[in-house]
């Protein structure tokens, strides 16, 4: 029964979640506690877990390259945070029968579909006219757009302009977690439906997709515009955990950033992207352990290279594994391989 | 089933097909032949849409197909095996025929269609899980074919079947046109072999810069002197 298994899979990785998030509060969680700063860097791997798994669903799986995914976590951010200030107390207020908790949950959620909803509009807008182009001119054009919606915030004042916007901090770790959980396993459906297997044949060749039947430009727009909604709910979580936005988050180096993730991961790979986020968060915290070193008068201190070194190692990797650690397949694969082991296999020519 | 009237394409100021009038008939093989830039592939990407007539109509069953999305060509009972075969490389053979398959829902029936195609090629059978990128370029030939069938159609397209592959491969792509023939598909084959063509057809067009020179039954046109002269070496 695989419903079963999943659900019971979901109890516990929602148990797991909670006792961490209780292990965040001041008191602990039966002695074991977790500090400001670790807690940060693992909200911080399930936010980019959001915008990496996403990000691929557009990147990896229907082989579009696009590298604006920042933009579009700006306006899932921006829009939801202006509903939370303007709205958030009224609606707290009037379900304050409900409980505190149950009320600022349901605020978060409004926030969270309102931040989906605005970001899949606005990579609707995006992707219809740029989709027509391929490659790197897809590249740059989302580049671009992502930057436009950037300087856009910018200048509206009511969402704080260029001195930043303060915001409730309805969003913990529980939540961020959950949701992390939901992107991937919708992303993961999505993969091994019908649909996903329409968008994988684009990216194997679009030609041939068109000749099986399939609408090459409605699922291209349709991935980009989930991949979009998903980084406009890791913009919510992210608004409401930070409490404080500034339109510097979402500069292009951020889109970089996504695209890292999934390329070292490796572009189409579920656990890949999951991998990739990880790594990007946690590796340039690792390097700050990195000790003194002590060679005649002079003290090297390594762990203030740890972004030039973190660098290196980037590069490493994409030389020594240019399609990523995963490459196209699954962390699970591996379970799979010695499974299979007596069956026979075809050789290669 | 199939007509092209007085159809006419440019790519841009370049007239690439001129006046073209084909005729593909139920239950037939028709092979269009023709050298380098003659216009055959052009001819291929008119039928299904990738490139519209700047004069003249496709009409497919009664039905002008001319304007209608390539992708809606497949539900309407056309398929096409494209030239340089491309089968998606990270697909698994049974993965490509499941796309073949994309646009049906009977579970039971594509399976079954899927056998068909095993037997047609058992070598196909052989790789089923392996990737179609590590196929040979015989064996892709033969995946692309059989995917086109999976959909079903009333009218292949098959866009040179036997480019760059083998000898004896080629001998074997042949006999299965043979047989997807016989198992009722009405086939339009575009070659550069001409010799095969020519013997596994009903009727043939021969294509000369953009216009057809030449047409008939496909017999008579290899015992023709002048086709013999320019396409069969001898």
């Amino acid at each position: 029964m695989n419903w079963v298994k999943s659900i019971i899979v979901g109890i516990i990785a929602i148990a797991i979640l909670y006792v961490l998030n209780a292990a965040m509060s001041a008191t602990g969680f039966f002695g074991i506690g977790i500090d400001d700063y670790q807690s940060r860097l693992l909200v911080f791997i399930a936010i980019n877990v959001i915008l990496a798994t996403s990000l691929n669903l557009i990147n990896g799986f229907t082989g579009q390259f696009s590298i604006g995914h920042a933009g579009f976590m700006a306006v899932g951010a921006y829009a939801s945070a202006y509903f939370t200030v303007t709205h958030g107390k009224a609606i707290e207020t009037s379900l304050s029968g409900l409980g505190e908790t149950v009320a600022s949950s349901i605020v978060l959620l409004l926030a969270i579909g309102i931040g989906a909803l605005v970001a899949a509009i606005a990579g609707l807008i995006v992707g219809i006219p740029s989709l027509r182009l391929k490659g790197d001119y897809l590249a740059i054009v989302t580049l671009g757009f992502a930057e436009i919606i950037r300087i856009v915030i910018l200048n509206i004042d009511a969402v704080g302009g260029a001195t930043g916007y303060q915001v409730p901090g309805y969003a913990n770790f529980l939540w961020i977690g959950i949701f992390a959980i939901i992107t991937v396993v919708v992303i993961h459906n999505i993969v091994k439906s019908d649909a996903g297997r329409a968008l994988i044949s684009i990216r194997e060749d679009e030609l041939a997709a068109e000749a099986m039947g399939v609408n090459v430009t409605r699922y291209k727009v349709t991935s980009f515009v989930i991949g979009s909604a998903f980084a406009g709910v890791s913009g919510v979580l992210f608004a409401h955990y930070n409490k404080f936005l500034s339109t510097n988050d979402f500069q292009f180096i951020k889109s970089f950033e996504i695209i890292i993730m999934i390329v070292i991961g490796g572009m189409g790979s579920m656990t890949g992207a999951i991998l990739g986020a990880i790594i990007v968060t946690l590796l340039p915290e690792i390097l700050r352990l990195l000790p003194a070193i002590q060679i005649g008068e002079t003290t090297f201190q390594f762990a203030d290279l740890r972004l030039v070194i973190f660098a290196l190692i980037l590069i490493l990797t994409m030389i020594l594994r240019p399609q990523g650690i995963l490459g196209t397949t699954e962390f699970t694969d591996f379970f799979k391989r010695f499974r299979r082991a007596d069956k026979p296999t075809g050789g290669l020519e | 089933m199939l007509t092209l009237e007085n159809v006419s394409v440019s790519y841009g100021a370049i007239e690439a097909l001129t006046d073209i009038n084909l005729q593909v008939n139920q239950g037939e093989v028709v092979t269009l032949i023709g050298a380098n830039g003659a216009g055959k592939t052009t001819t291929l990407r008119t039928i299904t849409s990738l490139l519209s007539p700047r004069e003249g109509r496709v009409m497919f069953e009664g039905k002008e197909i001319s304007s209608i999305a390539a992708h809606k060509l497949l539900p309407m009972g056309i398929a096409m095996s494209p030239e340089g075969r491309g089968v998606f490389a990270n697909l698994s053979v049974r993965e490509n025929l499941e796309m073949g398959a994309y646009i049906r829902k009977d579970k039971k029936e594509i399976a079954d269609d899927m056998e068909k195609g095993f037997l047609m090629f058992p070598r196909l059978k052989e790789r089923e899980q392996q990737k179609a990128g590590t196929l040979s370029g015989g064996e892709q030939q033969m995946l692309a074919m059989v995917r086109a069938l999976m959909s079903r159609p009333r009218l292949l397209l098959l866009d040179e079947p036997s480019l760059g592959l083998a000898p004896l491969v080629v001998h074997r792509i042949f006999e299965a046109i043979d047989e997807i023939r016989a198992g009722g598909t009405t086939i339009l084959l575009v070659e550069q072999n001409a010799n095969a063509a020519l013997h596994h057809s009903d009727r043939a067009y021969v294509l000369e810069t953009g216009r057809i020179v030449m047409e008939g039954d496909s017999k008579q046109l290899a015992a023709d002197p002048r086709v013999k002269e320019a396409y069969l070496g001898e």
